[in-house]
């Protein structure tokens, strides 16, 4: 603090010195060569990797919006306290958020810029002859000599040549240098595909990923609802819900149609612990594959989908449909047919939800409950206590008015808008709820009109799904897997053996082996060359225990 | 098609599993004695071998001194290759006959189970802990056959004793039949691979969980310290559990990659797509990365040893957070623990 102006000047003179030194030697290209080489190290992989794993965590501790929209709008409104900042930082969309891609994407291109190099390598390495002898094989991880007697008649050269002959019947790559000097040596490798399969490994997951974004472009997929009877025809309208993909055109859909014909579900009447708990679930269906075509009878299961015009189809839902008819204040019949009854508590109690828009003077409106098996508590609750149609009940409030569906706006089907309705029945009101039995009907008051409940029908939900990325994603993937088992497990080694002769006549013989990456069975290797060599050459088996092979043969690959 | 249920079976499995868990804790405690019986032993002949040396060394013969130093050392750790030294341990022993005897009640607790179903026994978590628990012990035990690793036999036969407890007292489910969307073949091939992978991460999670303790006694040892964790005696060294739990691992990895893969398919059977980001997938994808991030550091420089370890150990954390809280409080496709 004396003397500010002083130590100002100094600090300047560093930077200025720090300048002067470091950016004019390492420029804009050194920069961005130093950049790479950071991205690309192993150690970056390895950071960027844990991260990604740290990253995905979240996507399963929030509720994501691709698979399940509402869930998250839901969760957004009941903390309105950081709700909306959680949805600024994409964690409702984790795995297609900005910083989870930036993860994998420089994962990738970190992995790209590690194994093209590693690539270019290895097939030079391929290409060229094992590495040149070391001049002390004795620094090996395995060492070991062997000495043939003088009386053997087998000079240095046989030896070398020998000893090529038997690495390459063991699957080495055999290189045999000097075999008539002095010194005769020989080099051998094998398990070069150790690194082609970590390369395939490598290579294939980038081959996933193109796949899954392959599937992203040009797939597409759709829910739809279908009664006992009714027939989907694969168009645009034939959706309930249809999420195309980012390139999808709608002169894709091939115009197949599919009916379902029946739907049986069997129930646990086994167990007491799981008593009335679906156990199978089978839809019968007819299917063309177009308009002309022949029709053709399937099964369509849970597991188990129909696979029809590029497209597969799974059955992901269930419940019941009543069948009403409700006419209106006129007489006419304003609306006939299944109503589908949403699922919401055990043994299929589901809600219903009647609009009818063609009912004249007033439009009707219902809602209430579906119960396949009615059951009242002593407090007047009602509830279902079997799954399966023993007391089939309908129990509906009724509304007059405006439904509002004229507007344009879109509505849910399984919502009723009441705000601008006047309420008919309903519990709290002197004409009381509806409740309907199949078979009856009950007449509205004021003359509003009546419905029947004719009786009731089952239905299915079914998923359709066309992913082209499919299929490559799974070659891929198994490609992956291929090249990791080999990368593990095939043991990349070198042999070096070099021979000679003593002065008194006998050949010596001294080899060394060398593992890249981690062998833990090198000195195996090692003893079993030994035990080779000692039979080509008829010496004596060693005793037990005194082999010199050394435990540790740890190597790491840089 | 199904089979029907049989309780009486389902109540004999009961029985096998609850019998099961109490031999095991007797093994334990053998497992545990040995541990501390031998470790006195070693202590003892320790003394015995500085006192003989201290003759030497005050006589002031210099070439003697270093000998019993080299032996010492020696003890310090056992055998690195693993592999069954002369030396009688009677505990040990008895452990290993303890725990033979429980793995075949085990074995017979799981059979009767799957006979009760009638079906492969994984069909909810008391399930796959049952199984998984006897699927460890079996692999532990082969194991020994070739390699004297009943140093790891306190942990995992304490880890089988909390898994079948467990399983019994908050995962209990009744013999039943599988919901439809577990009707597939491939809940055989997905669900075993992934009961097999997670008992070999469990051996390896016991190795690593060593290897931090061992690598901490050897630098205290190194720097002259008092040996405070005498039992560890018994253990390999850091070096040698490490190679052998990265090769455990290594296979692990792999069978979890094909839990991984075989998963994606059936999903795309049963759900029309392969992958979604279903929570039950979010956390084994970070179990696989995480594993892969293990791999990875034994090739990086700086990263192996302690840091590689601690990847074990929190790779097998999350096997353990993906099956417990995710399976029971996070929603999701994969909802099958058979509670409710």
């Amino acid at each position: 603090m004396s003397e500010p102006v002083e130590a100002k000047n100094k600090t300047k003179t560093i930077e200025d010195a720090k300048a002067g030194a470091a950016l004019p030697a390492l420029g804009l290209k050194g920069m961005l060569r130093w950049a790479w080489t950071q991205l690309t190290s192993m150690r970056t992989a390895l950071f960027l990797l844990l991260l990604l794993a740290v990253a995905a965590v979240p996507g399963s501790l929030f509720p994501q919006r691709p698979a399940n929209p509402a869930v998250v709008t839901q969760y957004i409104k009941d903390h309105p306290d950081y709700g909306k900042i959680l949805d600024a930082v994409q964690l409702y969309d984790v795995y297609s958020s900005a910083w989870f891609s930036a993860i994998y994407l420089l994962l990738f291109i970190s992995l790209i810029g590690c194994v093209t190099p590693r690539a270019i390598a290895h097939y030079k390495a391929m290409r060229s002859q094992p590495p040149r002898t070391p001049q002390r094989l004795s620094r090996l991880p395995e060492y070991g000599t062997l000495v043939v007697p003088a009386d053997a008649g087998i000079p240095a050269s046989r030896a070398i040549t020998d000893a090529a002959a038997l690495l390459k019947k063991r699957g080495y790559r055999v290189e045999v240098r000097d075999a008539d000097g002095e010194r005769p040596s020989l080099g051998a490798e094998r398990g070069l595909f150790k690194e082609v399969g970590n390369l395939v490994f490598h290579t294939s997951l980038i081959g996933v990923l193109v796949s899954v974004a392959i599937g992203g472009l040009f797939g597409y997929s759709g829910q739809r609802i279908l009664v006992e009877g009714d027939t989907f025809v694969n168009t645009l309208v034939g959706y309930d819900q249809f999420s195309p993909g980012t390139n999808f055109q709608s002169n894709w859909l091939q115009p197949y149609s599919i009916q379902l014909d029946k739907f049986d579900v069997k129930f646990d009447r086994e167990s007491p612990a799981h008593f009335g708990q679906p156990i199978d679930f089978t839809a019968q269906v007819t299917t063309k594959e177009n308009p002309g075509a022949p029709a053709q009878k399937q099964v369509l299961k849970v597991n188990d989908p129909v696979t029809l015009g590029g497209t597969s189809i799974y059955l992901t839902g269930n419940g019941y449909a009543p069948v009403i008819t409700v006419r209106d204040g006129k007489g006419n019949v304003a609306l006939q047919g299944p109503v589908v009854a949403k699922l919401q508590g055990e043994n299929y109690y589901s809600s219903v939800v009647i609009k009818v828009p063609d009912a004249k003077p007033d439009q009707l409106g219902f809602a209430g409950f579906f119960l396949p098996t009615a059951f009242v508590t002593e407090q007047g609750v009602s509830f279902s206590g079997d799954p399966e149609l023993i007391n089939p009940q309908l129990s509906l409030n009724s509304y007059y008015g405006d439904l509002g569906l004229d507007k344009g706006t879109p509505q849910n089907v399984f919502e009723l808008d009441v705000k601008s309705l006047t309420q008919l029945n309903g519990r709290n009101l002197p004409t009381k709820g509806i409740t309907l039995v199949p078979g009856k009907t009950y007449t509205l008051p004021d003359g509003k009109g009546s419905i029947s409940f004719d009786g009731v029908k089952k239905y299915v939900g079914v998923d359709i799904h066309h992913n082209p990325g499919q299929v490559s994603a799974l070659f891929f993937a198994l490609l992956a897997v291929a090249g990791l088992v080999v990368s593990l497990y095939l043991n990349r080694r070198r042999v070096w053996v070099r021979t000679g002769t003593h002065d008194d006549g006998r050949t010596m013989v001294e080899y060394g082996l060398l593992a890249r990456g981690e062998d833990h069975r090198l000195a195996g290797e090692s003893a079993a060359i030994r035990e080779l060599l000692q039979r080509e050459w008829q010496l004596a088996a060693d005793a037990p225990e005194t082999s010199d092979t050394v435990a540790s043969t740890n190597t790491k690959d840089q | 098609m199904l089979f029907s249920i049989n309780e009486t079976m389902g109540q004999y499995s009961e029985l096998f599993m609850l019998l099961a868990a109490g031999t095991y804790t007797v093994a334990f405690v053998a497992f545990a004695w040995d541990l501390a019986k031998s470790s006195k032993t070693l202590r003892a002949v320790d003394l015995k071998a500085a006192a003989a040396a201290k003759v030497p060394v005050a006589v002031g013969s210099a070439g003697s001194e270093t000998l019993p130093a080299a032996e010492s050392a020696g003890a310090r750790t056992a055998g690195s290759d693993m592999r069954y030294a002369a030396e009688r341990r009677a505990p040990a022993r008895v452990a290993v006959a303890l725990s033979i005897l429980g793995v075949l009640i085990h074995a017979a607790g799981v059979v009767t189970r799957a006979l009760g179903a009638g079906r492969v026994p994984w069909g909810n978590m008391y399930e796959f802990l049952t199984t998984g628990a006897f699927v460890a012990v079996a692999v532990f035990l082969v194991a020994l056959i070739r390699r004297d690793l009943r140093f790891l036999g306190t942990f995992v036969i304490g880890l089988a004793v909390i898994m079948l407890v467990a399983a019994s007292v908050a995962y209990w489910t009744p013999v039943g039949h599988l919901v439809p969307a577990l009707q597939s073949y491939w809940l055989v091939i997905h669900v075993s691979i992934a009961v097999l992978s997670s008992a070999l991460f469990t051996l390896t999670f016991a190795m690593s969980a060593l290897q931090l303790v061992q690598s901490h006694r050897q630098k205290t040892l190194a720097a002259g310290g008092v040996d405070k964790l005498g039992f560890m005696r018994l253990v390999p060294d850091a070096l040698s559990l490490e190679n052998l739990s990265y090769r455990i691992n290594t296979v692990a990895f792999v069978g979890w990659t094909f839990t991984l893969m075989f998963g994606a398919i059936w999903a795309e059977k049963a759900w029309g797509r392969f992958w979604g980001w279903d929570t039950k997938e979010v956390w084994t994808f970070v179990i696989w990365v995480v594993y892969a991030g293990y791999l990875h550091a034994r090739a990086t420089r700086g990263w192996t040893g302690t840091r590689a370890a601690w990847l074990s150990i929190v790779g097998y954390l999350c096997v353990i957070f993906n099956f417990t809280i995710v399976n029971q409080f996070f929603n999701g496709l994969h909802s099958y623990s058979g509670l409710s």
